[in-house]
């Protein structure tokens, strides 16, 4: 396509039949005082590409990239390996350059790639279907809930104090347009029954006077579910409860069984929403799904998408058949075409903003394609057994790092059970802890004052995501690094 | 037994204070192959036409909307496993649901089978 920029003839043109007289007569309901006159002030004149290229290299080198250091940051974005064949694959124009497959005589390899990607979601999640992915964790989190509001005819949702806070943010910023109620929590970070010595089991307690404002009330934990929220959610549900939202494993990396939760919620009318940030796991752990999960939901780059500074990532969906009609997004079936041979194409549309309009069941009409295909890519090349080493892998490696972290003083151990994040209480406050390791090159974990800014009963916890990448040295880097922040 | 037409292609069939709603044969011919019906709970109020059901058709997906004001007594379940019924049988066994009316007075602007016929050959 050419373009073939205006001549001075034709805006003369242009401004004479629309009675201006020049272009900034357009920008006359502007202030004076906001429009620009000249240059920007204080920013440098335009230099050569080579001189950009040093320039911006010089600052890229004062970043701490997370392949350059030992590395356990978690809490919803993992760093795992990506086999070189993923970036690869992705690469090829027939999928990198694909648009929306609306017409399946020109899309078979697309569509196929969405249908395969969902049979996967599906599987590991332990649904009957998946739609063809939606943006990220969180906003599929917040779909879920939407698409609980629609079966259920009910608003009031109750939030797992373990939900991602993000998470938690992106739900309440929706539910200020849509009038849901969320009834949400903080977590607690009280030590198992029987706490190391050295630890303070009081001092978590009774200090929520400078609570995030995101959330209202506090949650104690309870011992009998593993210091999750679990009493508080099943004694939240009642015939008003639209839907229960409960993460797996949860953001302190702690594991519980969603089976009697699941028995409640539908005993009442309502759904189970289970939100998986760490699909690594499910290679280990039972799937929600077949813990009676209505809807499971989850972010799927740990699978073939690098961190890539938070996005873009893929939103996993998945949920039970019958609810299927409700489910927000793109979903591919597969067909056989006039001569009876095999095909793909997009399915159950009617749903979609493209046809149904303002009704439609989400504005999410469409998916994080080539995400999902290296998600889809990556899980080939794993293979059921694959997947189960690699979260073999992960798991033993994290535990091998709790092992050695609680063994400095001070240093509690607070999740009884995890996959390939727990979470510590340090002895003091944990983000300069972190701020003073990532000084020394080692990137520690992520503080709970981060996630939850201003609660000082969460101000010492430090979550340490562990997987396949981290080596021996690292480990060791970790509890020389930690020992020495919190000498 | 009387039947009652509206523009948006509804049909009422009213017996004293009760009455079957469905859609009719040219509405039924113009969404084509019909794949999904979605219809009102018993016990639900539907208000003079507001949306009462949504039929999804391989073209497209409509609202229908009540005709008259009531109370929803029963909805044919026999739609969720036979959606097609409302293509075969449209003003019969395809019909969507039942209701009591509010508001019999509704029904003085409703159209008869003459003059929906005509107002079906207008379009």
């Amino acid at each position: 396509m050419r373009y073939l920029p205006l001549t001075p003839a034709d805006r003369t043109s242009m401004l004479a039949t629309i009675g201006a007289s020049s272009i900034d007569d357009l920008f006359i309901d502007v202030p004076a005082e906001a429009r620009l006159s000249g240059p920007i002030a204080g920013l440098p004149m335009h230099q050569s590409e080579m001189a950009v290229e040093r320039h911006f290299s010089t600052l890229a080198r004062k970043n701490r990239a997370a392949a350059h250091h030992p590395f356990f940051l978690g809490a919803g974005a993992y760093k795992h390996h990506i086999p070189a064949s993923v970036d690869h694959l992705i690469q090829r124009g027939e999928f990198l350059t694909a648009y929306t497959p609306y017409q399946p005589e020109i899309a078979q390899g697309t569509l196929q790639v969405l249908f395969e990607f969902q049979t996967q979601v599906a599987r590991l999640f332990g649904c009957d279907v998946a739609n063809a992915s939606m943006y990220d964790g969180s906003t599929a989190c917040w779909e879920a809930i939407g698409m609980a509001r629609r079966i259920t005819k009910r608003t009031r949702a109750l939030l797992s104090s373990g939900l991602h806070p993000q998470y938690v943010s992106v739900a309440q910023t929706m539910a200020r347009f849509t009038g849901d109620a969320l009834d949400v929590a903080l977590p607690a970070l009280n030590p198992p029954r029987h706490p190391r010595e050295g630890g303070d089991p009081s001092s978590s307690a009774g200090q929520t006077s400078a609570m995030d404002s995101r959330f209202r009330g506090n949650d104690e934990g309870d011992d009998d579910y593993g210091g999750t929220d679990m009493s508080r959610l099943l004694a939240g549900i009642d015939d008003t409860t639209s839907c229960v939202v409960v993460q797996y494993p949860d953001i302190l990396g702690r594991i519980t069984e969603l089976t009697a939760l699941a028995d409640k919620a539908h005993a009442h009318g309502a759904l189970l929403i289970a939100v998986v940030t760490e699909p690594v796991a499910l290679g280990l752990i039972k799937a929600p799904g077949e813990m009676g999960a209505d809807i499971v939901v989850g972010e799927g780059q740990s699978l073939g998408v690098g961190l890539q500074f938070g996005g873009p990532y893929v939103g996993l969906f998945a949920c039970k058949e019958k609810f299927v009609r409700q489910m927000p997004g793109r979903l591919c079936g597969e067909t056989v075409d006039a001569n009876g041979k095999r095909g793909f194409v997009l399915t159950l549309s009617t749903r979609e903003q493209h046809i149904r309009r303002e009704k439609a069941t989400s504005n999410i009409c469409t998916n994080a394609g080539l995400c999902a295909l290296a998600f889809s890519i990556h899980m080939t090349l794993l293979g059921e057994r694959g997947l189960r080493e690699m979260a073999e892998i992960n798991h033993a490696r994290a535990c091998e790092a709790a092992d050695r972290l609680t063994q400095i003083k001070g240093v509690e151990l607070i999740t009884p059970t995890f996959f390939n994040e727990f979470t510590l209480r340090l002895p003091k406050e944990a983000r300069p802890v972190v701020r003073a390791m990532a000084g020394k090159g080692v990137l520690g974990g992520i503080s709970l004052g981060r996630l939850y800014p201003g609660v000082k009963a969460l101000e010492n916890g430090l979550v340490v995501a562990v997987t396949e990448v981290v080596s021996d040295d690292d480990i060791a880097a970790l509890v020389v690094a930690l020992e020495e922040a919190l000498a | 037994m009387t039947r009652y037409y509206t523009q948006e292609h509804e049909w009422i069939d009213v017996d004293g204070a009760h009455a079957t709603v469905g859609i009719t044969d040219y509405a039924q011919h113009q969404l084509g192959d019909i794949v999904f019906v979605e219809l009102p709970a018993k016990g639900a109020t539907l208000g003079k036409g507001k949306e009462a059901a949504v039929v999804e058709s391989v073209k497209a997906a409509s609202d229908v909307y009540a005709p008259v004001s009531g109370t929803v007594t029963e909805a044919n379940s026999a739609l969720e496993g036979s959606p097609d019924l409302v293509n075969h049988e449209p003003e019969a066994g395809g019909w969507f649901f039942k209701l009591t009316l509010s508001n019999p007075g509704e029904l003085e602007g409703l159209m008869d089978a003459n003059a929906y016929g005509a107002w079906v050959k207008s379009l």
